[in-house]
Parts: structure tokens; C-alpha cells; sequence
């Protein structure tokens, strides 16, 4: 089969922008151009969807990979998934409809321009998440800032150039350090190309500076405590879609990054800095649980909600078990479900109330039943219940971290108390409670596509609440043989050293 | 002694157009418009007759004086390149200042065939001919909008100061041939297996100088000036042409007569490098006037393509000839941007001017768009290619503090640049600016911009041309 499946899949939101470029609509409204960006997005989606079902589960190697020369004889252009990254690819491509239907009413202005902003980004991130050339991942990695630039920019709240700025200005001096390392790593092997590095491993004494310039720039993207603080500003100020976008696949960039280059190519490196993450990740889990507990912003709190989740992801990553591994990844995509769907939960009640205070809610169960219920089933699943996505990941990371560190695994295991603290106490303050603003009474319960778009995102967080199969079966080998090469290398370097 | 005059056809070629278009220019009563098309015309076959020798290898003519070489030829082809568009894109601009003369195409000329003759230089006093012709050049030039007090103040200025930043070089010069016995390049180089004070002395006059000519720290000070007070036109030339030629200098001086000293040289370069840059974007942060704000800004760009040449390896070299052709490109395309600010016959030239300009014209925005985030670096754009070979460069000679310190800097200068985003896209819209630009201008606009966006598609249409330049 020669279809380049990737590269379509890479390309077609591009096309899809350019061509949504040129249609000139005299018409204000743009409906056309949503349409067409709801075809490629969706029809993006079920090319994913293919690809899933034709990948090949049984082997941890590279599957359709496509090589082409883009710089003779130094850099080419290499894409290729593994049971790791097709999961992302599905999250990204299954997120980015929902966030171009949901643009039906909250952007007001200039659809056009924000449909292909979208676009482009998708593009970026199935870009981040195919490339197995370090060049190629840096191009993608960072060309995602433009559109999110304007996206905040443009479209965002009152504090957005501020918003916009931070967010651009903490990602980028993060990741010039990753540049220096990426072509430090091109001066040292000879290559940029994953695979092989994969194979020749870096030499261990650059390990660690190495490792740190990649840390560097996926603490800031992940984020991490102490470089978390654009997050909460990006989110209040973004649209909604927006929002969507940033916490559901913006951020899993960083743990993906953390897994195929941190811990691929850096095992020892990583295995020297474990306990720097973990304090880092346990500070988020327990720090931001606590802060988020004081927001009096919905969109705040669900900002700092997602720090202490990634928190979950970078400790679980840095377990190095195959449990921790597994429940990261798990727990990254339950979180682009939920945290996605939060915001968007979020998204419904500020279109008709215009403020995203807690204290401006209450009582919304009597007013809009069918919102109360959808809300509900995902606030379960950030707190992880049972039965929710959330729940399988956040147990994953837990066993991983205790058979890692006990101490460790329990501190965590508060977090996960709090977590479902603030998020409880924030259901309760706006959907219980008595009615004190005499402006909720007139809201209007969820509309079709409201409906569709939330019940789309609630189906799955229950589905692989219950059946977590499909999602494990496919990361499993390649998981496994992560791992493996991990401690190979490790113990090599420990003969060596002896 | 048996030249092969067809060598130095092409500066014969122009020495003999400029000569022949004054005289049609003072005969013919109102004739600047034949005048200028005819430089077009000129500059064009310039660059063909340059392309021809392009299968010349290296040739050394004039007792070893004068060279025909890769690095020689693709500088000078930029040069006549980019003076094209500088002609064709400030046509209407001249126009409307009223200052659409005969001499301005003529001094073009004449300070280009001074930048080929430095381009080409193996000797000190042919180097120094060639920058004295190009700096008188540029001295009226920078004056030319005579009615107008600041345009005559930057020509002042710029006149005394690179009066004295000639003096130093010349001192240089004399430092040199003083200690090595020799004017020529190759001579030079021969003779200093050994550094006496006085050589080093002679050096740094020498690199002082050149400072001055790209406007790098801390030898900077009168770029903002000059860059405001010129008329727009003129800023534009002052921004590409002469850098082009200066660089191919800087490149030549130091990997070519001084390329045992490199001991001396490299911290120097260093230095001169890492304070353009971090001075580059700091200061552009405050700046109001857009004309000001791209001086800071090329101080900085300046300080990125010596950060190539700091290596002294080849790869180096290269690496700074392709930061300058793509630095070229997007300031071209800027100051495309730039003439389109026009309203009623008044050039705009506030970085205020530009708010809201997304909502009344959204093709120039985009364009704007795209050039700024190219100049801040930013993947996938052209400008992110020209600076990782630079740090490609820097970092295969494990030069890391220059590297970081540099990619630092980029954070900060996209600060500024972002600025003007912001003020583009976030800002409330202003009056509409009019909309009928010349074809040439805005096929400029479009070329360049079209240039930075797909670069990334094929990054080897550059790199594979520069590659094959053999720097030494």
C-alpha cells in the first residue's frame, strides 16, 4: 500500500485552510467555510480512525513510516506512528471537530481567519505527534505558537494580549534550549532521525545537559510547577475552542515529548533526574490542587486543575513501569476528554451568562437539568471515579508509583483527595445550591449541538472508564519495548562503568 | 602582464552605464523616469553578465589585487538583486516626497559598483577605494531629501561619523602593511606566523571599521538616526545593499588575510556579536517609529550573521551568507510594507499608525504577519532556517555560550516584534490607508512573502546554490 496515510493525514487541514483562504464569502455569516472545515476535520478524523484499525498491534516498530529528503544528506522528512503517538493522533483529530462546531456562537467576529487558524494547528500537532526526525518535531513543536498566538490574541477576553504574550514568550524560551540541544545531538551522532538514535544511544556524559535542555522546554509546555503560570492566564483569556484545543492537546505534546525523547533517547539522563520530577510533579499535584480549591474563576480553576493532572502524567512517566507509562498515556487522554469537555461545560454557561464567577451561579439543576447531568459525569471523571476514564489512569499511575517509591505514591494519593475536592465543591456551587442570581433563571438548557458535542465527549470518558482494552491493547507492545530498551541501557552503562 | 579584461566586464559594464546615463540625465530635460528604468535595466544585465562568470573558479587579477570567485560572485548578484527591488519598489514613494530625480538611480549605481569593487578586493588599497566610492555614495544619499532638516542632519552625521570610522581603518590598513610589509590579502596571510602588538593593533582598527559599516555594537550609534532621518527609500538601501557587501568584507578579511590570527580575532567577533544582539533587542523594545525600530532590530540581525563568521570555519561562513540573503528578502519585504502606508500622498511610518490594520486590509496584515514572525524566528518560516545554520555553525564548533546567549536574545527581540502584532491584529482599526500601490511593489511584497512562507517546502533552493561556494 503507498498511500501516504500521514502525510494526508499531516496535510489535509492545511488544504483545508488554504482552500477556506481563497473562498472569498461576501455572506457575514461564513457558514460556508465552517462547513468545509467541519468536513476536513471530520473526514481527518475517520483517516485516523483507519489508520487505527489497519495498525498493526503486535509490533513496537515505527508503522507507516514515509522518508523523504528535505535537506540532502542531513535532515529528512520521516514521519511515523507507533502504539504511543496513534493515540494521540486520535485525540487530536477527534477534538478538533468538536472545537469547530463549537465556534458556532462564541466567535463572533472573523470566523474565517479563526477556522484556519484551527486548521493550521491540527496540521502542527498530527505533525508533533508523527515525526520521527528531532528537526521535523522542533518545526512542528514550535510553529503551533503562531496560530495559538492569534487565537488567544484575536479572540480571547479582556487580559488577552497579555495572555497571548506570556504564552508565547514562556514556550519559546523554553524550547530554544531544546534547539541548542537538537543540534548539539545532530554534531554529536552524526543524525537527527529518532530511529536511529534510538539504536546508536547518545553518549553518556551529555545525557544530562542534554536531558535537562529537552526538560526545559516540556516543563514549560507540560506545564510544570514552577513555569505553570501562563497557563491559567492562556485559558481564562481563550475562546472556548481555544481552551479546548490548549488543554486537551497543546499540553499532552509535552508528555508525549517527555516519553518518545526524554526517556527514549535519554535513559540515563532520565533515570538521574527522576527525583527532580517527582518533586516537581508532586508540588503540582498538591500546590495547584490547593490553589484550585481558591479559584473563584470557573475557567481558572479548571486551568490549575490541568497542572495537577499533568502533575498525575510527568510522575507517572518518570515511574519508568510499565503501569506508570501505561496510566500516563491513559491519563493524557482521559484529561484531553475531560479537561476539553470542562471547558466547554464552561463554554455553555458563559455564552449565556457572560461571566465565568462562581458566585454569579447556583441552583443551575432546576434550570438546566440536562446540562446538570452531562456536567456531572465529567466532573466524575476529572475526580476519576470509578467507571471513568480518569479513574484507570489515575490507578495506573498510583501502582506505578508505588512499586517506584512508596512515599511518593502517597503524597500523590492526596492529591487525588483534593482533586476531588475542588472539583466537587465547584459542581456543588454552581449546579446545587439555591437560585441567587435572578439572571440564571432565564438560562436556557443545552441546545442540539451542544448536546451532541458534549454527549460525543461523555460517551468515550464512560467507555474506557469500563472497557480500557482498545486504548491499552494498542500502547502495550511498544510500551513494553520502551522500557525495555530503558533498563537495557541503563545496565550497559553500568557494566561499562564498572 | 595578460588580463582577461571579460573578468571585470561587469564593473566595466557599470562603471560606463552610470557614466553614459548622467550624461543622457543632464541633456535630456525630464528625463528621470528613462533614467531609472534604464538603471533597471542596467542592474539587470549586471547581474546576467555576473552569472556568466559564475563558471570562473577562483581567479586572482591585477597582481593578486582583485578576485573572481563563488563567494565574490553570489554577493554581488544579491547586491544587484536587491538594488533592483530597491529601485522598482520606492519609485512611487520618490514621487510623492517630490524628490524623484535623475542622481538618485546614478548614486545607486555608483555606490554599488563601489560594493563590487570591496566584494572583489585581495589588497587593502583596493578594498579602501572600493568602500570610499560606496560611502560617498551613500553620504549624499542619506541627504537627499534636502529640504527636509532631519534628512540633511542623518547625512551629516553619517558623513562624519563614517568619515572617522574610514580614518580607522585606513590607520588600520597602514598598522598592517606596516607590520607585514604587504598591501595584498595573500602576502598578509603569509606573514603573520607570528602576532607582534602592532598587527594586533592593526586588527582591530581594521574590524572597528567594518563594525561601523554593518552598524554592529557597540559601533551602532548612528544607525537610528540615519535609518529615521533618511528618506524611507534610502533607509531601505541602507538597510540591505551595504550590508551585503560588508559582510562578503568582513568574511574575506578575516578568512583570508587574517586566517592564521583567529586567535585574535575570534573574541572580538564574539563580543561584537553577542552585544548586537542583546543591544538589538533591548532597545527595539521602546521604540515608537517603525524606521528606528528596524535599525535596532538589523543591529541585532547584524549581530546573528557575525556570530557565523565568529566561528571561523567554513560551514560558518556559509552559514552567514545565507542569514544575509534571507535577512535581505524579509527586510525587503518589510519595507514593502512599509510604502504601503500611505494615505493622500503622507507616508506613515508610527508603529501606532498600524493599529487595527487587520480589519481594512487583510492581505497586508497577513503579509506582516508573516514577515515578523519570520524576522522573530519562528518555525516554519524563513527566518527560523537562516538562524539554525547560524547555530548549526556556532554549536559544531562547541561554541554553546554563543549559542545560548544568542537563542536567549531571540526570545527577548520577539518580544518586540509580537509587539507590533499586536498592535496589527488586537488593536481597535484606524482610517483605511489607500489601496492603489504600484505593480512593481506589490509583486515585490507578494514574492518576498511567498518566499518565507514555502521556504521551509524546499530549504535547499539556498542551501544547495551556498553550500557549493568555496569560502576560502
Amino acid at each position: 500500500m503507498n498511500i501516504p496515510i500521514l502525510s494526508s493525514l499531516i496535510f489535509l487541514p492545511t488544504i483545508g485552510a488554504i482552500f477556506i483562504f481563497f473562498s472569498r464569502s461576501k455572506n457575514e455569516k461564513y457558514n460556508s467555510s465552517k462547513y468545509v472545515a467541519l468536513f476536513i476535520t471530520i473526514a481527518n478524523f475517520f483517516l485516523s480512525i483507519y489508520l487505527w484499525l489497519i495498525f498493526d498491534q503486535s509490533t513496537s516498530d515505527f508503522q507507516f513510516v514515509e522518508t523523504r529528503e528535505w535537506i540532502p544528506g542531513f535532515i529528512n522528512y520521516k514521519v511515523g506512528v507507533d502504539g504511543i503517538s496513534i493515540l494521540f493522533i486520535i485525540l487530536t483529530t477527534f477534538i478538533t471537530p468538536i472545537c469547530v462546531v463549537s465556534v458556532n456562537k462564541t466567535i463572533k467576529s472573523r470566523l474565517k481567519d479563526f477556522l484556519i487558524s484551527i486548521l493550521l494547528l491540527e496540521t502542527l500537532m498530527i505533525g508533533v505527534f508523527c515525526s520521527l526526525d528531532l528537526v521535523i518535531f522542533y518545526l512542528f513543536f514550535e510553529g503551533g505558537l503562531i496560530p495559538m498566538f492569534l487565537i488567544i490574541g484575536i479572540w480571547g477576553g479582556e487580559r488577552r494580549v497579555y495572555s497571548a504574550f506570556k504564552f508565547f514568550l514562556f514556550t519559546l524560551l523554553g524550547s530554544v534550549l531544546m534547539l541548542v540541544a537538537i543540534i548539539s545531538i545532530y554534531w554529536l551522532t552524526g543524525t537527527t532521525d529518532v530511529e536511529k538514535l534510538y539504536e546508536i544511544g547518545i553518549d553518556a556524559k551529555y545525557q544530562n545537559l542534554l536531558w535537562l535542555a529537552f526538560f526545559s522546554s516540556f516543563a514549560v509546555k507540560t506545564p510544570m510547577w514552577p513555569v505553570h503560570t501562563w497557563l491559567p492566564d492562556a485559558h481564562v483569556e481563550a475562546p472556548t475552542a481555544g481552551s479546548v484545543i490548549l488543554a486537551a492537546i497543546l499540553l499532552k505534546m509535552a508528555g508525549y515529548g517527555f516519553i518518545r525523547f526524554s526517556i527514549g533517547l535519554f535513559p540515563l539522563g532520565s533515570e538521574y533526574f527522576v527525583p527532580l520530577v517527582f518533586i516537581l510533579s508532586l508540588i503540582a499535584i498538591i500546590y495547584t490542587s490547593l490553589v484550585a480549591l481558591m479559584q473563584e474563576d470557573m475557567k481558572k480553576l479548571i486551568a490549575y486543575s490541568s497542572v495537577a493532572h499533568m502533575g498525575f502524567v510527568t510522575l507517572g512517566i518518570f515511574t519508568l513501569t510499565q503501569q506508570g507509562l501505561e496510566g500516563s498515556i491513559f491519563q493524557m487522554v482521559s484529561h484531553g476528554l475531560v479537561s476539553a469537555a470542562l471547558f466547554l461545560c464552561v463554554g455553555v454557561v458563559y455564552e449565556r451568562m457572560h461571566t465565568r464567577l462562581i458566585k454569579d451561579y447556583g441552583g443551575l439543576v432546576s434550570i438546566m437539568p440536562k446540562y446538570a447531568i452531562v456536567f456531572m459525569i465529567f466532573a466524575l471523571g476529572s475526580l476519576s471515579l470509578p467507571g471513568t476514564s480518569g479513574f484507570i489512569g489515575e490507578f495506573l499511575i498510583l501502582m506505578g508509583a508505588f512499586k517506584k517509591n512508596f512515599l511518593v505514591a502517597t503524597v500523590a494519593s492526596v492529591g487525588v483527595i483534593l482533586g476531588a475536592a475542588y472539583i466537587l465543591w465547584l459542581y456543588k456551587r454552581v449546579i446545587f445550591g439555591k437560585i441567587k442570581n435572578q439572571e440564571v433563571t432565564k438560562m436556557l438548557d443545552l441546545n442540539k449541538y451542544e448536546i451532541l458535542i458534549l454527549w460525543s465527549l461523555a460517551v468515550p470518558i464512560i467507555f474506557f472508564g469500563f472497557y480500557p482494552e482498545p486504548l491499552i491493547n494498542t500502547m502495550e507492545v511498544s510500551i513494553n519495548n520502551l522500557i525495555d530498551m530503558y533498563n537495557s541501557n541503563l545496565s550497559n552503562n553500568i557494566v561499562m562503568s564498572k | 602582464m595578460n588580463i582577461d579584461l571579460n573578468l571585470i566586464l561587469p564593473e566595466i559594464f557599470l562603471s560606463l552605464s552610470i557614466m553614459s546615463l548622467l550624461m543622457i540625465g543632464v541633456f535630456k530635460k525630464n528625463s528621470s523616469n528613462l533614467i531609472f528604468n534604464l538603471s533597471i535595466l542596467t542592474l539587470f544585465i549586471l547581474a546576467a553578465l555576473i552569472l556568466n562568470l559564475s563558471s570562473v573558479n577562483k581567479i586572482l587579477i591585477f597582481n593578486n589585487s582583485y578576485v573572481i570567485d563563488d563567494v565574490a560572485n553570489f554577493m554581488k548578484i544579491l547586491t544587484a538583486i536587491s538594488a533592483i527591488f530597491v529601485l522598482s519598489i520606492s519609485t512611487d514613494f520618490l514621487k510623492s516626497l517630490k524628490i524623484y530625480q535623475i542622481e538618485y538611480p546614478i548614486l545607486i549605481l555608483c555606490s554599488i559598483l563601489g560594493m563590487m569593487v570591496m566584494i572583489s578586493s585581495n589588497d587593502l588599497i583596493v578594498f579602501y577605494i572600493g568602500l570610499e566610492l560606496q560611502s560617498l555614495a551613500l553620504y549624499v544619499l542619506a541627504a537627499f531629501n534636502r529640504d527636509n532638516v532631519l534628512s540633511s542632519e542623518s547625512g551629516l552625521k553619517y558623513f562624519v561619523l563614517s568619515a572617522l570610522s574610514s580614518g580607522l581603518l585606513l590607520y588600520g590598513c597602514s598598522l598592517i602593511y606596516g607590520f607585514t610589509g604587504s598591501t595584498n590579502f595573500n602576502e598578509i596571510a603569509n606573514n603573520t606566523n607570528q602576532v607582534p602588538y602592532g598587527l594586533t593593533f592593526g586588527i582591530v582598527f581594521i574590524l572597528v571599521g567594518l563594525a561601523f559599516k554593518i552598524s554592529a555594537v557597540p559601533f551602532h550609534m548612528w544607525a537610528p538616526d540615519v535609518y529615521q532621518g533618511s528618506p524611507t527609500s534610502v533607509t531601505l538601501f541602507f538597510a540591505l545593499v551595504p550590508k551585503i557587501a560588508a559582510t562578503c568584507v568582513f568574511i574575506r578579511f578575516l578568512y583570508v588575510p587574517f586566517v592564521n590570527m583567529i586567535e585574535q580575532w575570534q573574541m572580538i567577533i564574539i563580543f561584537i556579536s553577542i552585544a548586537s544582539m542583546i543591544f538589538g533587542a533591548v532597545a527595539a523594545i521602546g521604540q515608537k517609529n517603525l524606521k528606528r525600530l528596524i535599525a535596532y532590530s538589523s543591529i541585532g540581525h547584524m549581530g546573528y550573521s557575525l556570530a557565523g563568521i565568529a566561528t571561523g570555519s567554513s560551514e560558518g561562513a556559509q552559514s552567514t551568507i545565507i542569514y544575509i540573503t534571507i535577512y535581505v528578502i524579509m527586510n525587503l519585504a518589510l519595507f514593502c510594507c512599509l510604502f504601503m502606508l500611505k494615505r493622500n500622498n503622507e507616508y506613515f511610518e508610527n508603529i501606532e499608525d498600524l493599529s487595527g490594520l487587520s480589519k481594512n486590509h487583510p492581505i497586508l496584515s497577513l503579509s506582516l504577519l508573516i514577515i515578523l514572525f519570520s524576522l522573530a524566528g519562528i518555525p516554519p518560516l524563513a527566518g527560523f532556517f537562516a538562524k539554525f545554520y547560524i547555530f548549526m555553525a556556532v554549536i559544531e564548533q562547541s561554541m554553546f555560550f554563543l549559542a545560548i546567549i544568542g537563542l536567549l536574545s531571540t526570545v527577548v527581540a520577539a518580544f518586540y516584534y509580537l509587539r507590533i502584532i499586536k498592535i496589527i491584529y488586537f488593536d481597535p482599526s484606524k482610517e483605511k490607508y489607500d489601496s492603489n500601490h504600484s505593480l512593481g511593489l506589490r509583486i515585490s511584497l507578494i514574492v518576498s512573502t511567498i518566499f518565507l512562507v514555502f521556504y521551509f517546502t524546499y530549504p535547499n533552493s539556498l542551501l544547495g546554490i551556498i553550500s557549493k561556494i568555496n569560502i576560502i
